[in-house]
């Protein structure tokens, strides 16, 4: 793959109970987003173990993106507080090792905002194409 | 403000020391004291719980060794016992204690904490080394370090002392009861016991001991100098490690001779889970799927997933992280897990402004609230 035409790969874990439904929406839609994201469906973003991020950069993603419902409208009562704060500490240890913050997006996008998803994916896929490739998988694997 | 004891030693710290603790036998202030004691073989020094006060001839607390961080040994105590129990333990132990207190791991009501003044250990083969030729290896170490020895090498009798204790910003145990004070004062002369917290007050009034609101005179200024030459030291370690491995791959080198044997995460007084996920089978891979990695890539380092595992317990417990350096201290390939660990605590600590060991009231990084 060559610099220029560099396309990042994105890991999403998304809630089943909003940013998938809202992925889906954006679907049916008919809305076009970039096709970097490569969606996982979680039950909550409380799910999300600190491992999956980790693994997703050990294994060569450029980026990966958390989504889940807007605080106080979780599924779960406060899942999505639990994935906020270990967000905040992912981007803690993963930026004391040189991978930026912005490799890591956290976002609430509802059942109903098919739009906002879309958005979101294209602003990512933006921004992680002005941060070029991240090198973590090359460099240190295992 | 506490109140203070002094206590003659007459060049017999233990023996002072023991005479007290076997007070607090004797009036029944507790059922037993976990202390460190002198073993009979190889002059191990080991936590020992003792409930007859004859055998406290044998103790040495201030000995500058700590085989294992003893939070775990003072957990075991409080679960599932009602019987009150003293335990003497440094800083970095009651600190690593506290936190396990707020995890639900212990229970502090039924303890009274004796927290000793630290000048920091030695690893332990060095320990044994000077051990092995030297009289009264206590005494001496707190008096050479009490004259100003190891500030500016670290190197006390001949041998260094653990890089974590000249990081170490807690001399003197905080969150305790009772202090047992050696800095500051000349301990062939007198050692101090301070009385902190109510539940130390009371016993003191048991013991019928004299007591004054004065500590002993040097010892504020000693402490300063102290806490001062080591955070000086903290910060350049610090700034050297951090600047050399700001990348994975600064990372991966750190950690290059890890052979996954775990035994940092075993020797971690904050890591409690009874098992941890890098024992499982979640990793236990199929030789299919290592072929698969291999295939990918290229080459594969095995044992695998050392990253994952360093940075995975990072992100497990480096909030909790109380920087005891048993993890350094417990790793066969002399990998500076400590420094590794304290320079990504001090960015998740200042990020949820959460000191470990700190009061039980405080709430824990983790959103918990401690009962």
């Amino acid at each position: 793959m060559s610099e220029k035409q560099f396309e990042p790969n994105i890991v999403a874990f998304l809630c089943n109970w909003c940013t998938f439904t809202a992925a889906d929406l954006a679907g049916t839609s008919r809305l076009i987003y970039p096709s970097n994201v490569k969606i996982i469906r979680m039950m909550c973003s409380g799910m999300v173990d600190p491992k999956y991020v980790l693994k997703s950069f050990l294994e060569g993603a450029d980026g990966v993106f958390i989504g889940g419902c807007w605080p106080g409208d979780c599924h779960y009562i406060n899942g999505n507080m639990k994935a906020r704060r270990r967000v905040a500490l992912m981007h803690e240890v993963l930026e004391r090792f040189g991978i930026e913050r912005d490799r890591l997006w956290l976002r609430w996008v509802a059942a109903s905002e098919g739009n906002a998803f879309a958005d979101t994916v294209t602003a990512m896929t933006g921004r992680l194409k002005e941060l070029g490739p991240c090198r973590v998988s090359r460099e240190a694997v295992a | 403000m506490g109140q203070y004891t002094a206590i003659q030693t007459e060049g017999h710290i233990n023996q002072a020391i023991a005479d007290v603790l076997g007070k607090l036998l004797d009036k029944g202030v507790v059922s037993a004291v976990l202390v460190p004691c002198q073993q009979p073989h190889r002059k191990a020094v080991m936590q020992t719980l003792v409930r007859d006060p004859e055998a406290l001839a044998h103790i040495d607390p201030f000995a500058p060794v700590v085989p294992t961080n003893s939070a775990r040994l003072v957990a075991t105590l409080t679960h599932h016992n009602d019987a009150p129990v003293a335990a003497v333990v440094r800083s970095c132990e009651v600190r690593a204690f506290l936190e396990l207190v707020k995890l639900h791991q212990g229970c502090a009501d039924n303890l009274l904490i004796i927290g000793i003044d630290c000048y920091g250990r030695y690893e332990n083969k060095d320990y044994f080394a000077l051990a092995a030729h030297q009289e009264d290896l206590t005494t001496r170490f707190l008096m050479s370090m009490a004259s100003g020895a190891g500030g500016s090498d670290g190197v006390v009798l001949g041998a260094p002392l653990a890089n974590a204790c000249r990081m170490c910003e807690y001399p003197v145990a905080e969150p305790v009861d009772i202090r047992l004070c050696a800095i500051g004062t000349d301990v062939t002369q007198q050692v101090w016991f301070e009385w902190v917290s109510e539940k130390g007050l009371r016993a003191m009034e048991t013991l019928a001991l004299p007591s004054q609101e004065q500590g002993p005179q040097a010892r504020e200024s000693a402490i300063a100098k102290l806490r001062k030459e080591r955070m000086a030291h903290r910060d350049a370690e610090l700034a050297a490690f951090r600047s050399k491995t700001d990348t994975m791959t600064g990372l991966a080198d750190v950690v290059a001779a890890c052979i996954n044997c775990y035994n940092c995460r075993v020797a971690c007084p904050a890591c409690y889970c009874k098992e941890c996920v890098f024992v499982t089978d979640t990793f236990r891979h199929d030789g299919e799927q290592v072929m698969r990695w291999a295939f990918h890539r290229g080459h594969l380092k095995m044992p695998t997933d050392t990253v994952f595992f360093h940075v995975t317990r990072m992100l497990h417990m480096s909030t909790l992280c109380v920087g005891c350096g048993q993890c350094s201290s417990a790793c066969p390939n002399d990998i500076p897990v400590m420094e590794l660990f304290r320079s990504v605590a001090e960015r998740t600590q200042a990020r949820f402004a959460y000191v470990p060991g700190s009061l039980l009231t405080r709430k824990t990084a983790a959103g918990g609230v401690s009962r």
